[in-house]
């Protein structure tokens, strides 16, 4: 059973539908007792960093939240600002992050050139190690909808990257920590590919 | 590398699609959850859907045909019309639209947009103009409330005032083209394009993919708003919601490398 946490912010319908047409039991989180009948969380988000914290403070779910990822081991799948809230804080805004991966969330910023701002639209996804969320993804071409990239401190954890003016790294694997910088809700298949391929992840010790 | 987005635009009045004329002679096209539905199995890149009536009578968002029609839609969907502040804003993005696009009440006030994008993100936060030339001098001018309402600032204005209070992107109606068929006004986009380093969608006038393509070609990633084209097939117009297949799409974007 995934668990949609429903922290106010992000595209719960979507994801919801998403898993439904892939079959996979998933119902949303809305109060702490609800994550012990899940297996594995996803972590919506849309919007602006501090806004998404100051919403998870408020939700009530964010210490069962850390516990069923840092001491369950629980994989957990970040979305867009829901990633970002991972990092320990963002130069977006000035409430402090989850904490859980460590680098930094920045403007998306080129040393050559210009690109508008935010990155809008449709990017191709390039895997790169041993990742997991992009497997047998046959044409990872994803819808992205940010001003902020993350930055990770181990460059390891990058798992897939889009190019746009800079690298952006658009997939995120650290153990059971897992994210993506683009909208895999809002996809299609190969949106529903890594949806399903987060599903059936055993994170490694 | 990131692609220009190739956007069908839906315009709904009562509930029901319709499709106008350079902002008139308005025409029942169908049912917005079934054109949403269509358009998913399409896989279209962004979904455009504009409440005409809530604009033109001042009234506030249809909020219960918005949460079915997020409720149907694959893609990323951008709603404009009668958005009133950043408390409509908000309650739009958490219905699960991507991008909710403001047009008279950022006219009426720009601060709306930083408001709106403080707590959504301004990559949420878009503002549409509707422009005009001027029939005499052909010079740009904005117009508000579907068309009804000359406005008192220029285009420059307010474009550069969308970029500056935190718009993450700008939304241009082409009222001349609108339905037309006769090819988007490309003066008006590179106007446009100079003055803001947001992203830019441009609606009204697409007759054929060649229009698109002329549009896109040699420009940053832009989007392509299209209604006629994708909504009416053939001389006595009858309802075919299109777009192009993987293959049409794949080749204009190789045409434009």
């Amino acid at each position: 059973m995934i668990g949609v946490v429903d922290y106010g912010l992000g595209n719960i319908p979507a994801f919801l539908r998403a898993f439904n047409q892939l079959n996979i039991p998933v119902r949303r989180v809305t109060q702490p007792e609800d994550f012990k009948h899940v297996s594995r969380m996803l972590l919506p988000g849309v919007g602006a960093f501090d806004w998404a914290m100051l919403k998870l403070n408020a939700s009530g779910l964010r210490d069962e939240l850390e516990l069923q990822v840092k001491d369950l081991g629980k994989p957990v799948l970040g979305v867009c600002v829901g990633l970002q809230i991972f990092f320990e804080s963002s130069s977006e805004g000035s409430q402090q992050g989850l904490g859980w991966l460590k680098g930094s969330v920045e403007a998306i910023k080129v040393s050559k050139g210009r690109v508008r701002l935010p990155h809008m639209g449709w990017n191709d996804v390039n895997g790169r190690g041993e990742g997991v969320l992009l497997q047998n993804i046959a044409s990872p071409s994803f819808y992205f909808l940010h001003s902020y990239r993350v930055v990770l401190q181990d460059i390891q954890l990058a798992k897939g990257v889009a190019h746009y003016g800079t690298e952006i790294t658009a997939v995120v694997e650290s153990f059971n920590i897992m994210g993506t910088q683009f909208h895999p809700e809002k996809s299609y298949k190969a949106g529903l590919a890594l949806l399903k391929n987060f599903s059936e992840v055993t994170p490694s010790a | 590398m990131l692609r220009s987005r190739l956007i069908p635009t839906l315009l709904v009045d009562q509930g029901a699609v319709v499709k106008t004329v350079q902002f008139g002679s308005p025409t029942y096209v169908g049912d917005p959850i079934n054109a949403v539905r269509v358009f998913n199995d399409k896989e279209v890149d962004e979904l455009v859907v504009a409440d005409i009536g809530a604009t033109s009578r001042r009234s506030a968002p249809n909020f219960d045909l918005i949460e079915r029609l997020a409720n149907e839609c694959y893609m990323p969907l951008c709603y404009v019309g009668g958005v009133r502040d950043e408390f409509d804003v908000e309650r739009l993005v958490s219905l699960g639209i991507e991008k909710v696009g403001l047009s008279s009440s950022f006219v009426q006030d720009p601060c709306v947009l930083s408001k709106a994008a403080q707590r959504v993100g301004s990559q949420s936060v878009a503002a549409v103009l509707d422009v005009k030339r001027n029939s005499s001098t052909q010079a740009f001018e904005v117009r508000t409330h579907r068309g009804q309402e000359p406005s008192l600032y220029s285009l420059r204005e307010l474009s550069t005032a969308v970029e500056q209070f935190g718009g993450g992107e700008l939304l241009v109606n082409s009222i001349d083209r609108e339905g037309t068929g006769t090819g988007y006004d490309l003066e008006l986009i590179d106007h446009i394009l100079e003055l803001v380093q947001i992203p830019v969608t441009l609606i009204g006038g697409a007759g054929s993919l060649e229009h698109v393509f002329d549009l896109f070609h040699g420009r940053t990633p832009i989007g392509a708003g299209v209604g006629s084209l994708f909504t009416f097939k053939g001389k006595f117009r009858a309802v075919l919601l299109s777009y192009p297949n993987m293959v049409e799409r794949l080749e204009l974007f190789e045409r434009l490398k």
